[in-house]
């Protein structure tokens, strides 16, 4: 038989190929006869189009079609919003057409005027530049800020004062009762940086159409293709949608940025058909940069009431959140429903008030980037904890401790309830493994060089297993959110798993193969698990907000559950006893009680030869599929501690520790959980010291347009991590997990920034806005000298 | 318009008529589809296209094919054995989960075998510092750090 | 990028004909500055002169006090040089912060000094020591070269040949990178030669520049702490995205006295 191998470090099945450089990218894929394809994009933030000749293009070398948004037939819609947000007043948020290519007007820098289907790129590129569009410039109304002052140019005509909702979440008067009593109120303003995913493969497509049977092929980097098949044929494009096969093959990193439709590949989509030949649409880096959906992008103002034991008494938030230009696939939801209904933390604070203002700039839209909606929630609550810790002189884990959930199930008053968690645990042991005892002496030793040390603490939580579907549902969800699984036993007993959840990054081949092989008494390498491809898969929902192996991974066990009673049966027949009596285990069927068994391989073979078998009462074939639907939410939890040194002079800052011990409930794979960790660690602490997308805030140019100046980490910015978990099993799926995915980039930000201001507090420092760059301590520093030397 | 070019690529004798403004990343990639060298930026950062010319790491979409006239090139494809065995270096970024995605990972194994090359010891520090010439957005690095340890000691022995 | 010429000029005579000749051509060497340029379309040559079939702009030797190195020199080779190591290591130390390993595999010192990036290294080491610059020409010294802004006085068909470094009795770089670029934020060369001290400053200005009183200070005492209070005024430095001209004149004290320390120490 074969060793268990859940919970063990199984090196991945994929890492052959990418080590071999012999995946299969988007890029990679060459189709006869193809096409290149690209977009002119706007250089202006916010213009009216008065006319687009392209009738220079058109003749260009090698161009073979060029398209404006007047070539789109009437009947092509807009790109949808996959979730509707009712306001404060019961009225849905207000949805803008978001045209595939514009029509009349450009909404921000990067927006898609035209697209040039030429032989080669260069062709393609080099007739772009012939196309002479009459702008007519308007005012940008850039920053969130900006947003709803008086005077502010107007996105859109049908959201007055750029609004497309406020939403508000919690009991408001039990809210304002509570800080009228509360012996202590920490305030903070903070701005939540926007942030571009910068995942390392650039989005790409390669559309295709077969005149033989009229239907599409399209090649996408995708984290979930049966989504976007669906949104693209029934909303977009109205094509029948068995005749639209998406495949999203090897796709590199995707942290949310290629959940979405974008026009990109809904214009190749339609395209292919009129000039019948494929074409491919590969972003450049500085289109990436202009035309992903960013994320984050907050501003909020956060109060926490507290009693004067430092007992949290109520949380009242309000934030105004950028939704970009247009709505982007799940944009609404992010600063909503997965970031008001977080603010309850780690904590039994018992009344919490959130109002959300979303609303539309002049730039690109803004969604779901690693994390969405819980780092900005866990952000708010974490840096307000630790400054009312040190405004009240409570350590910064006592005051933790004095408010942490420690009776499950919780209901939380923003929605939630959590099921399980032990935030005591994780926090214990992480003072031990950050070695907080010792720290005194460390920040003595940096003292004494000139440098100042601080501590940071993050105790997060997120909601992740996106989620029930009703639940989802009722709240403006217009999907569902299950996940799909087939379990299809070849005749030799081997095994090939097809699963809606997506991999791009995630060790999906590897750690489903796990679960499978467990259950089925098999060695990983009898089980291949095929994702990503509409043609092969029953339906999927894909991969986000950490729920593949707590939503995918559940169907995949519904679907073994299935294959495992259809067995059990054959096994009877075989066994010539009652399936009553069969026991299934270690890959063999056991007629219980007796030594009389039949392998597994056995009985895979029996189902496909069935010579002997109960025809009368069972199909032959063992493949099965499920369909699951989550009841609830999961709820990984964790506690990051982050140490840091400043240097005064330059204001550099350097993480010299950071530690982070989480509960993801039951780990498949711990190798790959600590990758997914330290991965997003690397994210959350980009976000806190380097990373910023910053527009100009007259004109709406992006000023950071490339990596020479948008600063994703590199290796020598970051430290080698500590990394532990602690296991409560989730209580609601049969794996008992609840997924790793996001954790780091969640966890992380406040950790960092209250580490930062732990090392400036003794000098009147209170808060630092992300990123902590050099130039923005150093102002800090020098502020607070100005200021004491002023009193 | 077109001009020759010849170089040895993994091992082979190559020559093709070119566009000028052809890179030797596309040239790589979509003249002799080794599409294992890949391409994740236009301003020469990433270094997802990092390959060896005459024996050194150098970035691809960086270069005019051009420029490599006459060249010795290894791409990723020429890392493994013949008989598919990997690289001690491949194989320790399988060890460790120093790959998540798998896109940056070309470039990085490329750099990594350079670096050794020039530092059969490294240090973590060292380590660090020597692939600051590539992103990568899935790992935060950690087991890449330790892949690249364990591939020197690796090919040390 | 735009359509060009290639010509691959195999003597030094050939090229500089070809440059007088072709209107709007460029010379490339390593093109790592070049290619992306040409990528974005930011530049658009006619015609690209391959100066790489030169060997005789390649290498490093050393001639009595002076260290001079080919313009066609790699930088990953000037840092990893025996002879720039035991005579001049602050060179060597220069060239292995340039950009990152891969650039400086390609990356040469000819096209570095002739792109004279405001941000670049090697011209705060070019000015910082007072280098000479010999091209197929005449000589021109390191203080009448960087003329400005990716300017410099090279004229059409100019190319250079070589760089002459004196050698230090003791000299240091300190560079404050640019957390996305990796370019100097701003970079700091001090160096001491015969009776002669240099400090010169890259990243904070369009173009590198020296600053004279602290270089007059050092002379009296060669010591961190006698520029300490000396400040070169923000008017006249970059502000931008990273940081504004008053944190950059800041650093530029900060890192001068760190630089004077790593002289000192022969870090």
């Amino acid at each position: 038989m074969n060793a268990p191998v859940i919970g063990t470090r199984v090196e991945r099945k994929e890492d052959y190929r990418f080590l071999t450089g012999s995946g299969t990218y988007t890029d990679d894929v060459a189709l006869p006869g193809q096409t290149c394809a690209y977009f002119l994009r706007s250089q202006h933030a916010h213009a009216k189009i008065n006319r687009i000749d392209i009738s220079k293009a058109k003749t260009a070398p090698g161009v073979i079609e060029v398209f404006t948004g007047a070539d789109l037939p009437g009947s092509v819609g807009g790109l949808p919003c996959g979730w509707l947000i009712t306001d404060v007043n019961g009225q849905p948020m207000k949805e803008p057409k978001h045209p595939l290519l514009a029509q009349g007007k450009v909404r921000y820098v990067g927006d898609h005027v035209a697209v040039v289907i030429a032989e080669t790129l260069n062709q393609a590129k080099d007739a772009c530049e012939l196309i002479e569009v009459d702008y007519e410039v308007l005012p940008a109304v850039v920053n969130v800020a900006d947003a709803r002052k008086p005077g502010a140019a107007q996105v859109h005509d049908i959201a007055p004062d750029n609004t497309c909702y406020v939403w508000a979440l919690g009991d408001k008067t039990a809210v304002d009762k509570a800080f009228a009593q509360a012996a202590h109120v920490t305030k903070l303003d903070f701005i939540n940086n926007r942030l571009i995913p910068n995942a390392i493969e650039p989005r790409a497509a390669v559309a295709s159409y077969s005149r033989g049977d009229d239907s599409y092929t399209l090649y996408v980097t995708s984290q979930n293709p049966h989504v976007a098949r669906l949104l693209m044929t029934a909303f977009v494009l109205g094509l029948p949608e068995h005749k639209l096969r998406v495949i999203a093959p090897d796709v590199g990193g995707g942290f949310g940025s290629k959940i979405f439709l974008y026009a990109e590949e809904t214009v190749l989509t339609w395209a292919s058909k009129q000039v019948n030949r494929p074409i491919k649409w590969t972003a450049e880096r500085s289109e990436s940069f202009v035309s992903d959906a960013h994320g984050r992008d907050h501003l909020t103002s956060a109060e926490l009431a507290l009693d004067k034991n430092g007992g949290f008494l109520a949380l009242r938030v309000h934030t105004t959140a950028n939704m970009g230009a247009y709505l982007s696939t799940f944009a609404s939801c992010i600063p909503t429903i997965l970031y008001a209904t977080l603010l309850a933390g780690q904590y039994t604070t018992p009344a919490i008030y959130c109002e959300v203002t979303a609303v539309f700039t002049n730039t690109a839209p803004v969604d779901a980037y690693r994390g969405a909606g819980r780092p900005e929630a866990s952000y708010v609550i974490e840096r307000l904890v630790s400054t009312a810790a040190r405004e009240m002189k409570i350590p910064d884990a006592d005051i933790r401790r004095r408010n942490f959930i420690k009776e499950f199930p919780y209901q939380t008053p923003v929605a939630l309830c959590y099921d399980t968690g032990d935030y005591e645990a994780t926090l214990t042991e992480a003072l031990k493994l950050a070695d907080v005892a010792g720290f005194e002496a460390r920040r003595k030793e940096a003292a004494a060089r000139g440098k100042l040390r601080g501590l940071g603490y993050s105790a997060y939580i997120e909601a992740c297993g996106l989620a029930p579907s009703n639940v989802a549902g009722s709240l403006g969800a217009r999907a569902g959110l299950f996940e799909a699984g087939e379990v299809r036993v070849h005749p030799t007993g081997k095994v090939t798993v097809f699963t809606g959840s997506h991999s791009h990054g995630q060790g999906h081949e590897t750690t489903f193969a796990q679960v499978v092989a467990d259950r089925l008494g098999l060695g990983v390498d009898d089980v291949d698990i095929v994702h990503g491809d509409t043609g092969r898969i029953l339906f999927g929902m894909g991969t986000y907000g950490s729920r593949s192996i707590a939503v995918g991974g559940t169907a995949i066990v519904k679907a073994l559950d299935k294959i495992v009673a259809k067995g059990k049966r054959i096994a009877a027949h075989l066994l010539e006893a009652p399936d009553a009596d069969i026991e299934f285990k270690d890959g063999k069927f056991t007629v219980a009680g007796t030594d009389r068994q039949v392998p597994f391989a056995q009985v895979a073979l029996s189902a496909y030869v069935p010579h002997h078998y109960p025809l009368d009462k069972l199909e032959p074939g063992l493949n099965e599929s499920a369909v699951y639907d989550p009841t609830n939410f999961t709820f990984p939890a964790g506690s990051h501690i982050c140490e840091v040194e400043v240097d005064p002079d330059t204001g550099a800052t350097k993480i010299v520790n950071f530690t982070a011990v989480d509960d993801f409930g039951k780990t498949i794979n711990p190798m790959i959980v600590e990758g997914q960790v330290h991965g997003g660690l690397a994210q959350g602490i980009g976000q806190a010291l380097l990373e910023a997308c910053v527009y100009d805030r007259e004109t709406g140019q992006l000023l950071t347009g490339t990596y020479l100046d948008y600063a994703v980490p590199r290796a020598d910015d970051l430290p080698s991590f500590k990394v532990t978990t602690r296991e409560t099993p989730c209580t609601h799926n049969p794996l008992g997990v609840k997924g790793c995915g996001e954790a780091g980039a969640i966890g992380a930000p406040a950790a960092v920034i209250n580490a930062i201001v732990d090392a400036l507090a003794h000098l009147g420092i209170r808060d630092i806005e992300m990123p902590a760059t050099p130039q923005r301590v150093w102002q800090a520093l020098q502020s607070a000298k100005k200021e004491r030397i002023a009193t | 318009m077109g001009i020759p070019v010849s170089m040895t690529v993994n091992g082979k004798a190559v020559a093709a008529e070119i566009e000028p403004r052809t890179l030797l990343a596309q040239f790589l990639r979509e003249h002799l589809r080794l599409t294992g060298t890949h391409v994740g930026c236009d301003t020469g950062q990433c270094g997802a296209c990092t390959i060896h010319l005459n024996g050194r790491a150098v970035k691809a979409c960086n270069l005019l094919t051009a420029q490599a006239q006459g060249a010795q090139i290894v791409t990723i494809e020429g890392v493994a054995a013949a008989n598919g065995e990997l690289h001690p270096m491949q194989a320790a970024f399988r060890q460790h989960h120093g790959l998540q995605c798998g896109f940056c990972t070309p470039g990085m194994v490329m750099a990594a075998l350079d670096l050794v090359k020039r530092q059969p010891n490294p240090t973590e520090d060292a380590i660090r510092a020597g692939l600051d010439g590539n992103l990568c957005r899935c790992t935060g690095y950690h087991n890449i750090v330790k892949a690249v340890q364990t591939g020197a000691a690796a090919m040390k022995g | 990028m735009y359509a060009f010429e290639y010509h691959r000029p195999s003597s030094i005579k050939e090229a500089a004909s070809l440059a007088r000749k072709l209107a709007d051509a460029k010379l490339i060497a390593g093109g790592q500055s070049m290619v992306p340029a040409l990528k974005l379309r930011l530049a658009r040559p006619t015609a690209m002169i391959d100066l790489n079939d030169l060997p005789e702009l390649r290498g490093i030797s050393v001639v009595g006090t002076n260290v001079v190195i080919g313009a066609l020199t790699r930088h990953a080779e000037v840092a990893a040089s025996k002879d720039v190591l035991m005579t001049l290591p602050v060179l060597a130390k220069v060239a292995a912060g340039i950009g990152d390993h891969q650039v400086r595999n390609m990356g040469t010192l000819g096209g570095a000094i002739a792109n004279n990036d405001p941000a670049a290294d090697y011209p705060a080491a070019l000015l910082g020591l007072g280098a000479t610059v010999t091209t197929n020409k005449r000589d021109i010294p390191a203080d009448k070269f960087f003329t400005g802004m990716y300017e410099t006085a090279l004229k059409p068909g100019e190319i250079i040949a070589s760089v002459s470094f004196p050698m230090a009795k003791r000299a240091a770089y300190i560079k404050f990178r640019n957390p996305a670029s990796r370019f100097a934020l701003v970079g700091v060369f001090v160096s001491e030669t015969a009776g002669n001290v240099r400090v010169a400053v890259t990243g904070a200005a369009p173009c590198v520049f020296r600053v004279k009183n602290m270089e007059k200070a050092l002379a009296s005492k060669f010591a961190p702490e006698a520029i300490a209070r000396i400040r070169v005024p923000a008017d006249n430095l970059n502000s931008d995205l990273h940081a504004g001209a008053e944190y950059r004149s800041h650093l530029i004290t900060v890192l001068a006295q760190r630089a004077v320390e790593a002289a000192l120490s022969g870090k």
